[in-house]
């Protein structure tokens, strides 16, 4: 960022939707006021994935993308395996990846190149801030090549290596994601096991793990045994720094994550947003019936967090269990419009009703919260939930949406309409590269506090149109 | 869920040769977890020597075949082991960082086991450096004004030190991937260029691998400030957003200028999202990056009042927040414990940066202050950060320098004291005798 020269003609006028204060010079926006959303890369990064077949470096890039998009990072993977299954339209066997095969060799290049093509396209011109390179990379002289490339295009570059001699973990890895490949569609799970284990030897003889001496230039993280040890070396910047830190925290024990709101409470009941109200008699209910579900499900070593709202907290009482309150887990702050009816609100911020309808992610509450800001002080959340194992989070509306966005890979805009009834528990489960999710509706009626993003949007529309999606209430 | 719930005690076991940062790494690392929450003690183990023998002679003491030494010495080890016992077991401590080279597997077998039969978990931090221009550097800035030094030169202690960091040499088991991996450490090479992490076993051991992660020896200062005076300040009004007053214009003017003479290298400017610190951080015609986090704390229903106000509308609120001002929450608000935890990434930021001014609001900046000085709880919320004063802090040996710098722009008080009179039954003019002067 360039340094302008002390202007006293800048005046701060505050952005409406965000109600952040910019500086104008005469009328017109004036640069280098930056917002921390999270952490600010100057220069892009590419991150360079290390290891043999089955060591989990499709799920650590996809992962990590997931992570890094949902803190506000726009981050991209590029799986050269791909690149190759849509230029060799059919996969016939592991011959292809035989050091000898001159024809493998070269598919396999210009698909890296192909990719690496993309990246910089993603991160020179499409303002990508990160690009994960997902492919073996084994031999140190294709990773001096990706190195060169990235310096010639003024990129970071950080290597993840991923190092596992357990064979039970890479048996269970075919199986996980391996087997149901588009590779071995016409395979079974025999002849697609054989067949892949003969891929992963193809690679072990030129095999070059990252090397404290040789090496001891380059930035990465080496991660041993499904995370059991970690060596890393020369962190330069405060993604990196937050990248390590996210590696070292994820775990593959499977386990489950049941999300849900408190129970129906009273401004609930009167279509009213935020405050701090008690349960409602159906909310009442509705606690007693996740008591028994929780029951019934026998989970193992269950942790219960909630809000330090009343609501979720007599919620979790009607459990009996010990629960954690973290405030972090609080609704988000709706400022002025605190207690108030989306009626009221129109009635009384029309102007503000509107710019919340034109961008939902980023809008913040006079006084208040956005989506946006929610989404930074949940973090450690998700930090804490990657470290975890079965944890049942009672919390709220806009606070689940993005806990839910985060797990199911949910983009900006779609987040603030995921679809969170009350009395509804979400169980999700790792599965292969995503997350199964199950939606468990607990049986007690309750009203509906969803609200549609309406069809006008515009600050001059009238009342009718702005409360044409607001559900029933008393 | 304050931070971190550590369910069993955590016993963190230094291990290195002398003058690799044991007790820098000690006093820091048990400085931060104090500040984020965590009872955390440390417990060296040379102090203990201190104590014991009155004098130090030489370098002879620490010689391997010393019996006299070697019996001392290990005395001191488990006089330290029972008070971090008592500490851990009795007296509600987390986490107890125990400072000593630990340079034998011997060594470290016998404190697991002390760890193993109390309850504790056990983390390794080892620090390993061969590069010979740190070791001097840190002889120098720790060795040199040691206790044990007082009566020598620096040329005389350098030398003994020398042979004394040779005593341990030939007994240096450092931890091994092999035959210690079923222990959990962080190895630290070389001044964090590389880490080493073995078996992290819980959130807590999380925090202190990433913490340890992010810190630096760089030589660096850290500014900060306070927004210039606000038209709220000059009415003697708490929070909201208001602009700068004339004199907070000054400032802002005398503080381009003060930043421009400090010539600092790669200086960032960081300040909150309210309007008074944006302004002022305007006048200085550099990039400054904007935090939510760095916001005054939230009064809650209390926003824009007087004191006077508060007293009148919330007479018990008022008496509480005496009573108990760094836990006491505003309603609708926050307290000095909740901004402390939104600031904890603050803080990491700034150990991973190097020259920063940091302008914010006076609750941070006594949290923030508080980090550094290594203040408790119970004084964070009476911390003194004056309008138009500049915190100049530069780390120096095992703590931090503080310079004061107060930009000749004058500006209201806006630092009460806590009052004589704390309870809820207490009159008004006791409540208010010391709130500052405001228009």
């Amino acid at each position: 960022m360039a340094a302008a020269a002390a202007s006293p003609s800048r005046e701060l006028t505050q952005n409406p939707l965000q109600k952040t204060w910019e500086p104008y010079d005469n009328g017109l926006p004036a640069g280098h006021s930056a917002q921390r959303g999270v952490c600010m890369t100057n220069c892009p990064t590419l991150i360079v994935m290390v290891g043999l077949p089955a060591r989990g470096k499709t799920y650590i890039s996809k992962k990590l993308t997931r992570y890094l998009n949902w803190i506000g990072v726009p981050t991209k993977e590029f799986n050269v395996g791909q690149y190759r299954r849509d230029l060799v339209k059919k996969y016939k066997s592991f011959e292809f990846f035989l050091p000898d095969n001159e024809e493998g060799l070269k598919i396999r290049k210009q698909c890296a190149l192909a990719a690496l093509n993309d990246v910089r396209q993603y991160l020179s011109e499409e303002n990508g801030h990160v690009a994960v390179f997902d492919a073996t990379n084994t031999t140190r002289e294709r990773r001096e090549t990706i190195y060169k490339f990235g310096e010639e295009n003024g990129y970071k570059t950080f290597f993840v290596e991923s190092v596992c001699v357990d064979p039970e973990v890479i048996a269970a890895n075919i199986v996980q994601v391996k087997l149901g490949s588009p590779d071995y569609v016409d395979c079974s799970n025999d002849e697609a096991t054989e067949d892949f284990m003969k891929r992963i030897e193809c690679y072990k003889n030129s095999y070059e793990t990252l090397d404290e001496t040789l090496d001891k230039d380059l930035s990465y993280i080496k991660i041993m045994d499904v995370g059991r040890s970690y060596l890393v070396n020369r962190v330069m910047d405060h993604i990196q720094s937050r990248i390590v830190y996210y590696l070292m925290n994820i775990h593959v024990t499977p386990r489950s994550i049941y999300l849900c709101r408190h129970g129906e409470s009273e401004l609930n009941l009167k279509g009213r947003i935020g405050g701090d109200p008690g349960l409602s008699v159906r909310g009442k209910e509705f606690a007693k019936s996740l008591a028994q579900f929780i029951n019934e499900q026998n989970i193992k070593d269950l942790k219960v967090w909630t809000s330090q709202m009343k609501r979720t907290i007599q919620t979790a009482e009607a459990l009996g269990v010990p629960y954690e309150q973290w405030k972090v887990l609080n609704e988000i702050d709706a400022g002025v419009c605190e207690e108030m009816t989306y009626e009221e609100i129109q009635e009384n911020y029309p102007l503000e009703f509107a710019l919340r309808d034109q961008d939902k992610y980023r809008y913040r509450y006079p006084k208040g919260e956005s989506y946006e800001d929610l989404v930074q002080r949940l973090e450690p959340v998700i930090m804490e939930l990657e470290r975890q194992e079965n944890v049942l989070v009672i919390c709220h509306q806009a606070v689940m949406r993005c806990l839910l966005a985060y797990f199911l890979d949910k983009p900006a805009e779609q987040l603030p309409y995921l679809k969170c009834p009350l009395h509804t528990v979400l169980k999700l489960t790792p599965v292969a590269y995503g997350c199964k999710v199950e939606s468990i509706f607990l049986n007690v009626e309750a009203v509906n506090t969803h609200r549609d993003k309406p069809e006008n949007v515009d600050i001059s529309r009238p009342p009718e149109e702005a409360l044409v999606t607001v559900p029933a209430h008393q």
